[in-house]
């Protein structure tokens, strides 16, 4: 058997980092402010997995916002974590300049030609692998350090608790983990279901299921959602409605009409906490750049008192109920899971 | 003249049972395919065919003339899963293509071929893997061909290969439902209320994965265990002076329960040989595989779009 790295084991672990996210500089300061250790943030273009109108940060609002994050001794990262366009791979290495030129204290990447360009044009960078370049073993991981000095990967969120904690025992950098937020029930990185309805797809143009392409029609039998003419969802007239990603539609498989992919449902690993900093999990990721600053305020002040606590008294830790329903209210579907770390399908 | 384009049947993505396997094999072996694909590359569970039983029909397959090639799993995620790699990384008998990046750890140093999901989205990306010793490319299935051209250009194709003196070969995925996603979650043993770990192996039961349908009763996509698939054919069958021109030398026909003889056959024969695309997609519509044809995707358009009429 190949024997693994030198995995660092620590006698009293440190708390996990609270690394939350940011759509615009109105929520930056809002999460820095409600104690989060680490802010994630994008460019406002396609360089990123979340190239939403309206969403992300120019130069001059990324410098601003880093500034404040500093003066605070926070951190803010960058995500630059699609792959580069075969016809113009040169505007994502211009993306890594200006990070670089911004003074971020890390880059989030999924594909190898921008890691290597940051490796290559500015080594002092600090690059954390994304949760889009799909790696979900330490050999992956490894794979990644070895040629491009990764320190710290973001795991996909499709493993077992048990898996999570085997991970982080043979892995030889920092592991982030998924906390709070939408569920991507595919392994990230590894699905083109928007591309096939759409053309554009997380991999290529950092987005799934567009807006662009997103049609509402009032019928006899309710509404229908549609992407780009297929039919998603068609809800009753007094239905709740959910946006039409297209994983979290309702089809019919054998005759039965039901969510076959996946429900729309949120991840809370709120309750893992002390596990998960058991195990070594170096960070803990809010998803949601695309959320509002309320969102973003409010989760990471909920995410921060817990991890406070269970830094302070790991044994007595409880989930307050009142952090439940804070978070509840924020969740897609208004439910909670805890995702594939659980899994109560397995 | 033109140059040829190799056939690879791809690996079959279904669970069949064995008997069931090894009679498509053997209509293989008999066939104008180049190159055979073998492996579970879907679920760890499947287990109708044992790592020696796939190398023993590799032997049998290499005997009869074709080259073979063991493709690894893509979504490792046990200790279990990361054995599975090794073993087929560590024999020399056959080369190995690449599902995720622990094999490419494992592989690296000796002449592999890059697996679709391996993402490669730009030319730079290649050079990377072509570094590690790879001297073959399988495209992600939603690049355009243009992009294709682009990243392993036909005038000066990276080069690769241990000795980074070999021209890497652009193989295109040409035939079959598309492999569009992956999941831990097993979506067959979802819609039969089954736990994963007590699915049964009931995917056996559904030789072309699972049919989903759209609520006004369009086939949209195919359930095969944790792999969401396309309902539709992608099919390149007309699109072979494009794929010559995009520099792509081999194409990927993935297997399917029905008249799979008679589409490499016609591959073949509209590629290498003669034939009238027109007629062969005409007769390939005919065959009433599930879901219909479409080729979008090599045209930098929706997966899901069909070839102009």
């Amino acid at each position: 058997m190949t024997s693994s790295p030198a995995a660092s084991h620590v006698a009293s672990p440190r708390p996990p980092r609270l690394v939350c996210p940011a759509g615009s500089l109105r929520a930056l300061t809002l999460a820095i402010d409600a104690g989060a250790d680490a802010v994630y943030i994008g460019l406002k273009d396609a360089t990123n997995a979340r190239n939403f109108a309206g969403l992300n940060f120019d130069i001059a609002q990324a410098r601003e916002g880093i500034a404040h994050a500093h003066a605070l001794g926070r951190e803010v990262l960058m995500a630059l974590n699609t792959f580069a366009d075969a016809h113009a791979p040169q505007r994502w290495w211009r993306a890594v300049d200006a990070a670089a030129g911004l003074g971020v204290d890390a880059l989030i990447c999924a594909d190898t030609a921008v890691l290597a360009y940051a490796r290559d044009h500015h080594p002092q960078l600090r690059l954390h692998l994304s949760v889009q370049a799909s790696a979900t073993t330490w050999e992956a991981i490894e794979f990644y350090r070895e040629r491009y000095g990764i320190r710290r990967a973001v795991l996909p969120r499709v493993l077992t608790l048990a898996q999570v904690e085997q991970l982080c025992r043979h892995s030889s950098v920092e592991i982030e983990v998924f906390g709070f937020g939408s569920l991507c029930v595919m392994v990230e990185g590894r699905c083109a279901l928007s591309s096939y309805v759409t053309g554009q797809s997380p991999n290529t143009a950092g987005v799934c299921s567009p807006p662009s392409a997103v049609r509402w029609t009032d019928g006899a039998d309710g509404v229908d959602a549609r992407l780009n003419g297929v039919l998603i969802d068609r809800y009753a007239p007094d239905e709740a409605r959910g946006y039409p990603t297209l994983c979290k539609g309702r089809f019919d498989v054998e005759g039965t009409r039901d969510y076959a992919l996946e429900e729309p449902t949120s991840l809370n690993t709120l309750s893992l906490l002390p596990r998960l900093t058991a195990m070594g999990v170096a960070a803990i990721k809010i998803e949601g750049r695309q959320r509002s600053p309320a969102y973003v305020e409010q989760v990471t002040r909920v995410w921060r008192a817990a991890i406070d606590a269970c830094a302070a008294q790991p044994a007595r830790f409880s989930v307050q109920p009142q952090w439940t329903t804070t978070l509840g209210r924020w969740s897609e579907g208004q439910q909670h899971t805890l995702g594939a770390y659980d899994r109560p399908w397995r | 003249m033109t140059t040829r384009i190799s056939l690879t049947v791809g690996p079959v993505l279904y669970y069949w049972p064995r008997r069931t396997l090894l009679d498509f094999y053997a209509d293989v072996a008999d066939s104008a395919a180049d190159t055979v694909v073998l492996g579970e590359v879907v679920c760890a569970r499947r287990h109708e065919m044992r790592h020696d039983d796939w190398l023993a029909l590799a032997r049998e397959l290499a005997a009869c003339g074709k080259e073979v090639v063991l493709a690894s799993q893509v979504l490792l995620e046990s200790d279990a899963d990361l054995r599975g790699m090794r073993r087929l990384a560590q024999q020399d008998a056959f080369r190995v293509e690449a599902g995720d990046a622990s094999a490419l750890r494992a592989l690296a140093g000796r002449p592999f071929v890059l697996g679709p999901h391996i993402n490669i989205y730009s030319e730079p990306a290649l050079r990377e893997h072509a570094r590690l010793g790879a001297v073959r490319w399988v495209a992600p299935v939603e690049l355009g061909l243009d992009a294709l051209a682009q990243i392993n250009p036909p005038q000066a194709p990276v080069q690769g290969g241990p000795a980074a003196d070999t021209p890497i070969a652009t193989e295109v995925f040409a035939f079959g439902r598309l492999p569009l996603a992956f999941s831990a979650r097993c979506f067959t043993a979802r819609h039969l209320h089954l736990n994963k770990d007590e699915c049964a192996f009931r995917c056996i039961e559904h030789p072309d994965g699972l049919q989903l349908n759209t609520g006004d009763g369009t086939p949209f996509l195919a359930l095969n265990g944790i792999q969401t698939q396309s309902a539709a054919q992608h099919c390149l069958i007309g699109d072979a002076a494009a794929l010559r021109r995009a520099g792509v030398s081999r194409a990927r026909l993935s297997p399917g329960a029905h008249h799979f003889g008679t589409v490499i056959d016609l591959f073949e024969r509209v590629y290498n040989g003669d034939a009238d695309a027109h007629d062969a997609a005409a007769t390939l519509a005919a065959l009433s595989l599930p879901g219909g044809l479409v080729n979008g995707f090599a045209h930098r358009r929706a997966g899901l779009e069909r070839p102009p009429a």
